[in-house]
């Protein structure tokens, strides 16, 4: 396949931002794009969605961070991050060469810091901002707003107050009812809603019988929560008007084909990153193949074409 | 063409052998990582067995650079390098590398310092610097030290020690240290093993003048420095990743 033609099925536009693929990259999976400019090529990707950022530096959890499970992996980094400011002064300059969409993944400990974060990344260089309510390993992480539909509607409104910029709202899969949720920040005005992030995990070392992580839980990924990831975009779909990004264990296009068919507008690929460094730009040239198969013209004509068994009358 | 510092690449395996109990030594044919790599690099190898989302971290041992192939020493301590242990003449896996910052390649004549499977990454300093470098290496018993056959053709000098005195001094590598160093003019210290090894020497190797290096280890994930598994403290309060920043470090900048 030409370059052109994978260009012309690939390319995309989500709220105003124009993207050559629909592929974005997980925030904390990804860093700033630049640690995997040697390995992909970052011109493939949709968005670059950054780390989780507060306004204060975090030094994150002490101990194991990470676990291997069965298809997937347990994290509790704890949003370890140098801040708003570093990344705005050093790390933003840096990476705005490479040409690609910024999206910053924003974290508060309270409704005004996230306010203040959306005031600060209001700026020509952002093309939006993540609104992370999911972040289950810090108490200040987002979840208390990410478990309750008033409080995540309360962030959504007060960071749209402070921002032109498109909203994205992050949720969390570790609720009872995602739909809820989703109604809830939409209607608080967020112009777009990405899940999942991660569920809530654990893991036993049985020689020692104390907890593998430091933090004790973690956050579960990879492509053992597809199917709740899968299945929460395709209920959300169903429920609200505004764009979905999709993640949670996409490997491969035909996962990520799963999530279109579901309903998302877009994909991010997150663990993936690390079993395999190349993974956003193995993933567009497949899902270009997979469209040309089934003689699609654009990757917009996949979205939400999930087809339903006939219901008995 | 500015050359890529790290690849991906598809790698077979050439020679798989256990050179001790539950210890394994392969050699990958990996040319693109072979000619980029520097002494006390890693990798990250993916065993494709579709068992395992995460690579693993491995030091790369020797180059040769004319086959394109370089060794790794493993032991067993889990899934996944029980699964690295299994593969045979011929099969593949896909190995992400070199990665972090080696050892300061400037020293003239370094001691070299190590302890179990620690002894892997110095082995490619001893290599990269042939006949420049002594090794003092420790282990519990005359078996851990097999290691001997593998350094014989790159150093000057091998001192061995036993926790048991089985082979070599009875002691450890700290406990010969003191004397070693007084007895020769090394102008560095190199070392890689048991992080109490690590601060035992470093503190040693203060006292006596020498610039020293430690190689550390830390759960991994990307080894890129974008997933911050592998963060640490520095002395001076910064923190640094293991995989980007290291895993080589200065002696001062992580052991206060
Ligand atoms: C830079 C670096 C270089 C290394 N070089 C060598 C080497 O040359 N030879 C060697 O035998 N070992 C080396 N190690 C340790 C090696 O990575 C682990 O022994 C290995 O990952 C264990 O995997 P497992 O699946 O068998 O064990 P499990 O305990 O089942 O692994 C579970 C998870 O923990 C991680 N893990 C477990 N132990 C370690 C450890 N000590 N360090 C980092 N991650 C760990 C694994 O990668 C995996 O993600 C190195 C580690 C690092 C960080
Ligand atoms: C190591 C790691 C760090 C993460 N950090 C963040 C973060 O800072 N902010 C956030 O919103 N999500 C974070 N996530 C969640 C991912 O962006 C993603 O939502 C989740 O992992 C599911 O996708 P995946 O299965 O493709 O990884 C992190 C995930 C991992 C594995």
């Amino acid at each position: 396949m030409t370059d052109a033609r994978e260009a012309a099925l690939l390319a995309t536009e989500l709220c105003g931002i124009k993207m050559q693929t629909p592929i974005l990259t997980g925030s904390g999976t990804f860093g700033f794009g630049e640690e995997f400019a040697d390995l992909t090529d970052l011109s493939r990707i949709g968005g670059v969605v950054v780390k989780g950022t507060t306004l204060k530096p975090r030094r994150g959890n002490d101990g194991v961070r990470i676990a291997e499970t069965p298809a997937g992996m347990l994290n509790c980094i704890g949003l370890e991050n140098p801040g708003i400011e570093v990344f705005l002064q050093k790390t933003l300059p840096r990476i705005r060469p490479y040409g690609m969409n910024i999206i910053v993944n924003v974290s508060g400990g309270s409704v005004e810091e996230y306010g203040l974060l959306a005031q600060k990344l209001d700026i020509p260089e952002i093309a939006a901002i993540e609104v992370n309510i999911s972040c289950p390993n810090v108490k200040e992480g987002g979840i208390v707003f990410g478990t309750d539909p008033d409080a995540a509607a309360a962030v959504t409104k007060e960071v749209k107050a402070h921002t032109k910029k498109p909203v994205i709202v992050k949720l969390s899969p570790n609720v009872t009812d995602i739909v809820a949720m989703a109604k809830a920040v939409e209607a608080a005005g967020a112009d777009m809603i990405s899940l999942i992030n991660t569920l809530l995990g654990m893991q036993i070392d049985t020689k020692t019988w104390k907890p593998v992580l430091g933090n004790i839980t973690g956050g579960l990924s990879g492509p053992c929560v597809k199917p709740v990831a899968v299945r929460m975009v395709w209920q959300v779909a169903q429920a609200v008007q505004v764009p979905i990004i999709g993640m949670g264990g996409i490997m491969t296009a035909e996962d990520a084909v799963e999530f279109f068919l579901a309903g998302a507008s877009a994909i991010a690929v997150g663990t993936a990153n690390f079993t395999d460094p190349t993974s956003t730009a193995r993933i567009a040239s497949e899902l270009a193949a997979y469209l040309e198969q089934h003689h699609l013209e654009n990757i917009r004509d996949l979205v939400g074409r999930l087809e339903l068994p006939a219901k008995e009358e | 063409m500015i050359l890529p510092e790290k690849v991906t690449e598809a790698a077979s395996v050439i020679a798989q052998q256990e050179v001790a109990p539950d210890v394994f030594r392969m050699e990958l044919s990996s040319p693109a990582i072979t000619e980029l790599a520097k002494p006390g690099q890693f990798v990250q190898v993916r065993i494709l067995n579709g068992d395992h989302i995460l690579r693993r971290p491995l030091g790369i041992a020797e180059c040769d650079r004319t086959r394109g192939t370089f060794s790794l020493f493993y032991r067993i301590v889990g899934s996944g390098t029980r699964d690295l242990s299994l593969l045979v003449h011929g099969e593949n896996v896909n190995v992400l590398g070199p990665l972090g910052h080696g050892f300061d390649v400037s020293f003239q004549h370094p001691l070299l310092v190590g302890g179990g499977m620690g002894l892997s990454p110095l082995l490619s300093y001893a290599q990269a610097k042939r006949g420049a470098c002594d090794i003092l290496m420790g282990g519990k018993n005359a078996g851990e030290l097999f290691w001997q056959s593998f350094y014989a053709p790159y150093v000057e000098k091998t001192i061995l020690t036993t926790d048991d005195g089985s082979l070599g001094s009875h002691g450890f590598t700290t406990t010969v240290f003191p004397d070693i160093v007084k007895q020769e003019t090394y102008d560095g210290v190199l070392v890689c093993g048991p992080e109490i090894m690590m601060r035992g020497i470093a503190r040693l190797a203060k006292a006596a003048g020498l610039p020293c290096q430690v190689s550390l280890e830390k759960r991994m994930a990307c080894g890129l420095g974008a997933c911050l598994s592998c963060s640490i403290d520095t002395v001076n309060g910064a923190r640094k990743k293991v995989c980007k920043d290291g895993p080589v470090f200065w002696a001062e900048e992580v052991f206060a």
